[in-house]
């Protein structure tokens, strides 16, 4: 068995900008383990006065990248660590995590396809992970993400989807904003119903795997009809955010 | 059950490994109450209390109750009825 889970000090060596709410921070670590696409890492913050703080975020980077992880944090306006990241942190900080974490919503290269990705906002991050190790892959099975976003500026890796898509016959990206959308949107306009749903499963081909992220409302109502349209719910796996967004 | 708080084991995966000593997502169980078999992954996660309840996508009874304070931790597997835990 590997060792035990344990906390270490990273250090910050890039941030990048992804949306107005939303970076990636590259993290160095002193003990770095390959992980595998769709875990997360724990993020601990601790005050003068001994107070802790502590959050999971996914890892955005596929395993290949030896010694450093990408999470993507999106700001929680009233969050406790979050906005620390957005507001305080700049490379050169030394921030406290674990990982990586979790052997369940995780998919790797050998489990096959088709894959059939739903995502709500920063819900993508780890099947940002999945897509990017799925692209360095030797046999790429055939994959679809559904992404729900606000608005087209709140499109997480909107540019980096959109080029793996052109590039990738087997990859199927389909957005929806359900908020507002830029004059002449051909994708869609609404939340994630049975519509998109039935789409989605058609493009992805029969009998996928299902990994849905996202606020735990956005998962419940595609776990659900992706199950009522015939999908085994052995093959859905889902991470809920919680009340978010 | 408030449902928009509720999250999947996975969310406190690292508090399991923590606990345990190895991942345990990826670990299966039977619930003690209905009988569904599957991995400690699928149950979903209230954390929002002092402790953590972790209960079956099925039938929704309480399968793990978890509380840490900063002597000791506090661990209720009660609702399952086993666990296989892999050891290669």
């Amino acid at each position: 068995m590997p060792e035990p889970l344990a906390w270490q000090i990273s250090t910050v060596t890039a941030i990048r900008t992804e949306t107005a709410e939303v970076s990636s921070f590259t993290l160095e670590l002193p003990t770095w383990r390959p992980h595998r696409a769709g875990q997360h890492y724990d993020v601990r913050l601790t005050a003068a006065d001994g107070y802790q703080a502590q959050r999971s975020y996914s890892i955005a980077s596929p395993p290949s990248r030896a010694g450093e992880v990408d999470l993507t944090i999106e700001k929680i306006a009233d969050g406790e660590v979050s906005p620390y990241f957005h507001d305080t942190v700049v490379v050169g900080d030394r921030v406290e995590v674990r990982g990586p974490i979790g052997g369940y919503f995780v998919w790797e290269p050998a489990f096959g396809g088709p894959l059939l990705l739903i995502a709500g906002g920063s819900g993508v991050v780890p099947l940002m992970a999945m897509l990017r190790e799925r692209t360095s892959a030797e046999a790429r099975p055939p994959a679809v993400l559904l992404h729900s976003s606000r608005t087209f500026d709140d499109v997480i890796y909107r540019d980096e989807l959109a080029a793996l898509a052109a590039a990738d016959a087997g990859l199927r990206v389909i957005q929806t904003l359900t908020r507002s959308q830029p004059p002449g949107w051909t994708g869609y306009d609404r939340r994630i119903d049975r519509a998109m749903l039935t789409e989605a499963i058609a493009a992805a081909g029969p009998s996928p795997l299902v990994y849905i992220c996202g606020p735990t409302l956005l998962v419940e109502a595609a776990a659900n009809g992706l199950v009522e349209l015939g999908v085994p719910p052995s093959q859905v796996r889902t991470e809920r955010f919680g009340p978010t967004s | 059950m408030d449902e928009p708080m509720m999250l999947d084991a996975n969310a406190v995966a690292g508090d399991l490994a923590e606990m345990f000593g190895f991942e345990m997502t990826a670990v299966v169980h039977r619930c003690a109450h209905c009988g569904n078999v599957g991995q400690m992954g699928t149950l979903l996660a209230w954390t929002q209390g002092p402790g953590i309840t972790l209960r079956c996508c099925i039938c929704r009874d309480v399968v793990v109750r978890m509380v840490m304070t900063p002597s000791r931790t506090l661990i209720d597997v009660s609702g399952a009825a086993y666990m296989e835990i892999r050891r290669t």
